[in-house]
């Protein structure tokens, strides 16, 4: 079982998901017999990557690729997954990845199987991904040949990286033919950062739960009450009740308080990768399914509507 | 400006999923349909570069019968004609298979944009628009918060990265751009809009109409369930004024965030 790494990096620095996926590697060559190859285009990266348990490190070094451009890095990573031959390609699950990992599924006729949470070894290589917007769970299979896996965040631990020492191995790749249909320009932030949620010690996030608009200010008294920040999930912030500042998950912040108390939220995955490392997670829901239970501390089966203003002045009695 | 926009039927966010007996399925009786959300925002950038650009806006599906009601609702909006591909032999397919199947069909259209949602709030695969990107030969762009068309040849899609950040690129067209949700606000059909559906046309597609015979999945499911709680919960129950008792108590003394 021959695994290829692709590294994900800006400007030397290496993607975290990329190494949490290549921890993710480490264990499916541990229970495969396989051997694992690292690749990066940069050398600075491929000097780190030297530094765990791989087989080897590649390095596909071109000026067209020290820059995320889709079709460059697709042409390299197609020249190089035809010199060697692997078994599996693996991605860490980035938005970096989503815009590319695809369209190599397309280009070598093999299939994707993306987002992976996790993987278990039976009688074949059994991908674990979380569906309907993490309601369930599904175990997928290769029927036969070589395929790409990529992985969410989180599915492992890059801290649990075996170290080791690997030889580096330059590879050549042909961009010559390469055209400039697609060509990004710099990339910018809207604006500054209004509220920087990673401080807050009290989180209270509000989800499709609350149904309208004039719902938010009950939110805000609570929040507020708390001494925390008020914060929301993307279709609050879609529907424009709050700033996408106040977003919370792969789009928006990952924060991580002492205490995050969720108002309405389901639980789709989206939100959760910004959510899970809270200290203490509180969920108040209506839905006992919604998915976001599976991570509480402690949960609630009931309507916000009638909890939250009790909630407000209970605390305001407190104190 | 000849536009085809991707939209999947998917199960409303509220409904409650039962898995089959087979362990494969979901029991439909309970199940509301509706279209993927992401892609009515698609939807509505398409119709919006309609109105501004002038062309045509064809909505595509594919899925089992019912699924035709979420061409007849992106018709309802202001879509011109739909395309229903449909077949029980397409119902296992892994993802790459599918791309295969609609592209041969799209193929002969020559669309100038082909938009889809992020990602499908069922499978969540976020891959079909790359595929049909590379099997239609194609420029694209994923996770698109903005676009500007930029004379007969070329688009200009906002992207959004990670971390707050975004960038513009420009796409030569043909394109595929992926749409993210947010990026507008979706209309909602006109009771004249409802009534010319009717005379709108949907072509139908099933397994014959598709030049590429490779129906053998790549991929296949084994199971879907429920998953395992990670963390154990302490569910608080009772009225709402004792449930607000409960967490006062448990903001202090436990997380002690109250004093």
């Amino acid at each position: 079982m021959k695994i290829l790494v692709y590294i994900q990096q800006d400007q030397g620095k290496i993607n975290t998901v990329s190494l949490e996926a290549l921890k993710g590697a480490q264990e499916i060559a541990a229970q495969t017999g396989g051997t694992i190859s690292a690749l990066s285009f940069n050398s600075d990266v491929t000097s780190q990557l030297a530094g765990y348990d791989l087989a080897e490190v590649l390095l596909a070094e071109d000026d067209k690729l020290n820059t995320f451009n889709p079709l460059f890095y697709l042409k390299a990573l197609e020249d190089i997954a035809k010199a060697e031959s692997p078994d599996i390609i693996v991605f860490g699950h980035s938005y970096e990845a989503r815009d590319w990992a695809p369209r190599l599924s397309a280009r070598l006729d093999i299939p994707l199987i993306s987002d992976c949470i996790g993987f278990k070894k039976e009688d074949k290589l059994t991908f674990i991904r979380s569906i309907y917007q993490g309601k369930l769970n599904s175990d997928s299979v290769v029927n036969n040949g070589a395929f790409i896996v990529s992985f969410q965040s989180g599915a492992f631990r890059a801290d649990g990286l075996q170290s080791g020492s690997a030889e580096i191995r330059n590879v050549t790749v042909d961009l010559s033919a390469v055209n400039d249909s697609i060509s990004p320009e710099e990339k910018f932030q809207e604006a500054e950062q209004a509220v920087d949620l990673t401080q807050a010690d009290v989180i209270v996030s509000v989800g499709r739960g609350i149904g309208k608009e004039e719902n938010i200010a009950m939110v805000r008294e609570l929040s507020k009450t708390l001494g925390g920040e008020i914060a929301a999930s993307r279709p609050v912030v879609d529907a424009g009740w709050l700033e996408s500042s106040r977003q919370v998950g792969s789009s928006g912040q990952t924060v991580s308080p002492k205490l995050y108390l969720a108002l309405g939220i389901s639980g789709a995955i989206q939100h959760v990768v910004g959510m899970k490392g809270s200290k203490n997670i509180v969920v108040i829901n209506k839905d006992a399914n919604a998915p976001l239970f599976e991570i509480a501390d402690y949960g609630v089966v009931g309507d916000i509507f009638e909890i939250v203003p009790k909630l407000i002045s209970g605390i305001q009695d407190s104190q | 400006m000849k536009i085809c926009v991707l939209i999947k039927q998917v199960p409303d966010k509220d409904s409650s999923l039962n898995i089959a007996d087979d362990h494969l399925t979901l029991v439909e009786n309970n199940i509301t349909w509706v279209s993927n959300e992401s892609d009515n925002y698609a939807l509505e950038e398409a119709l919006l570069l309609k109105e501004k650009h002038g062309g045509e806006v064809i909505a595509c599906t594919l899925g089992k019968d019912s699924a035709k009601q979420v061409l007849k609702d992106a018709l309802a909006k202001g879509a011109d004609r739909g395309i229903f591909i449909s077949d029980s032999s397409f119902e296992n397919l892994d993802i790459l298979s599918l791309g295969k199947v609609i592209s041969s069909t799209l193929e002969k259209e020559n669309f100038d944009l082909i938009m889809t949602g992020l990602q499908s709030d069922d499978q969540g695969n976020s891959q079909l628009g790359l595929i049909l990107a590379e099997l239609l030969n194609m420029s694209h762009g994923t996770l698109v918060m903005g676009t500007e068309i930029m004379g007969d040849s070329t688009i200009k899609v906002k992207k959004e990265l990670e971390g707050g950040w975004f960038q513009w690129t420009k796409l030569s067209l043909p394109a595929s751009i992926s749409i993210q949700s947010g990026i507008n606000s979706p209309r909602y059909a006109t009771l004249k809009g409802i009534m010319m559906v009717k005379k709108k046309p949907v072509d139908e597609v099933t397994a014959g109409d598709v030049s590429f015979d490779a129906l053998e999945p790549k991929v296949s499911i084994n199971k879907i369930y429920v998953p395992d709680k990670t963390k154990e919960t302490q569910f608080i129950e009772g009225s709402p004024e004792e449930i607000s008792e409960k967490l006062v108590e448990i903001f202090k003394n436990d997380i002690k965030v109250l004093n």
